[in-house]
């Protein structure tokens, strides 16, 4: 069988979902079933003081001995943050260390800074951690990730919630033909159509968040996600025929033509 | 603020106060960290702690005391991308 292999693990679904930004719980839930995910990012965050002691949490909905929990540094602008974040998790989790690392540069477009990422995931990676990094499409960046020792490489396709799809799939592609960890395209996705052109390409996985909890119908989009990821993974295993500007070639044979 | 370095040593002070997530809090003294999270009521919620800085293994929440001007951080996992 076809596996994504991360980290020592094998997954059966390539499409990886943010927990973000849904309406309740229960939508997330629903939508991350339907999405078949098997690995969700989950964010870090200040728990509130003087909540109801039963009050649900995402915990609940999403069990972690179901679901591969992929905790983020986002919102994380530097290096140290990103680190102290992933240390909390870490001890959250239960010693999980499969993590995200994102950190960020610029509020405004949420582009990463490539140069606080490389240090923190030095960091981390001696401190044990099994970082699955997020960055930007510059192959020189994304082989210099690998190196230090992070377990999967993650450009984005288009900024952060941007909805842009695939902006440059040449630099993927590149980063894809260098790589020796598996390649996920993480953010900017929008559509179906954006999932399926990614995987055409050769990346392993697709992470996601907006383009399912911002559609219409969240749990619809899911479902069509995960179409996506596994059409065009198969296309890009069975392997597409040549592009021609024109082709003398029809679909049906030439000859026993009746006239 | 009370400069407590300044109170003659023996004398038990009645209350600690710490900040937890930027907000200062008062509680009586002594304060564990696990009485803390019981008197938060988080002892059912998956958490994790900081103290100055310093993560506090679950192991340790019952051997560590909080004195005043301890910085606490207390997080969880929430939804995110």
């Amino acid at each position: 069988m076809d596996m994504l292999d991360i980290a020592g693990k094998s997954y059966s679904s390539r499409l990886l979902v943010g927990t973000g930004k849904y309406r309740d719980f229960e939508e997330t839930r629903l939508a991350v079933e339907e999405s078949g995910a098997q690995i969700v990012t989950v964010a870090i965050r200040r728990t509130n003081i003087g909540q109801d002691k039963n009050e649900p949490s995402l915990l609940d909905a999403l069990p972690p001995s179901k679901y591969t929990y992929l905790p983020n540094t986002a919102g994380c602008y530097s290096a140290k943050d990103a680190v102290r974040t992933l240390m909390l998790a870490r001890e959250l989790l239960d010693g999980h260390d499969l993590v995200k690392l994102e950190v960020l540069g610029d509020p405004a477009t949420l582009y990463p800074n490539v140069i606080e990422t490389i240090s923190a995931a030095k960091t981390l990676v001696d401190e044990g951690f099994k970082v699955m990094v997020y960055t930007s499409d510059d192959p020189i960046v994304a082989k210099e990730l690998e190196e230090i020792g992070c377990v999967a490489v993650m450009p984005l396709a288009s900024l952060i919630g941007s909805g842009m799809g695939i902006l440059n799939p040449w630099n993927l592609s590149i980063i894809i033909e260098n790589a020796k960890v598996p390649v996920l395209v993480d953010a900017g996705v929008g559509t179906a159509s954006d999932a399926a052109i990614a995987m055409e390409l050769g990346c392993d996985g697709i992470l996601m968040n907006t383009a399912i909890a911002q559609a219409k119908n969240p749990i619809l989009m899911a479902s069509a996600m995960k179409k996506a990821v596994m059409a065009g993974r198969e296309a890009y295993l069975a392997g597409r025929m040549p592009k021609k500007y024109y082709s003398a070639s029809p679909s049906s044979p030439t000859s026993g033509m009746i006239s | 603020m009370v400069d407590f370095a300044f109170y003659p040593i023996g004398i038990q002070l009645e209350t600690v106060e710490l900040t937890i997530g930027g907000e200062p809090k008062r509680f009586d003294a002594p304060l564990s960290v696990s009485s803390l999270v019981e008197k938060l009521s988080l002892a059912n919620r998956r958490i994790a702690i900081e103290l100055n800085g310093e993560i506090v293994p679950r192991s340790r929440f019952d051997s560590t005391m909080i004195s005043s001007g301890d910085r606490m951080e207390i997080v969880t996992a929430v939804g995110g991308g």
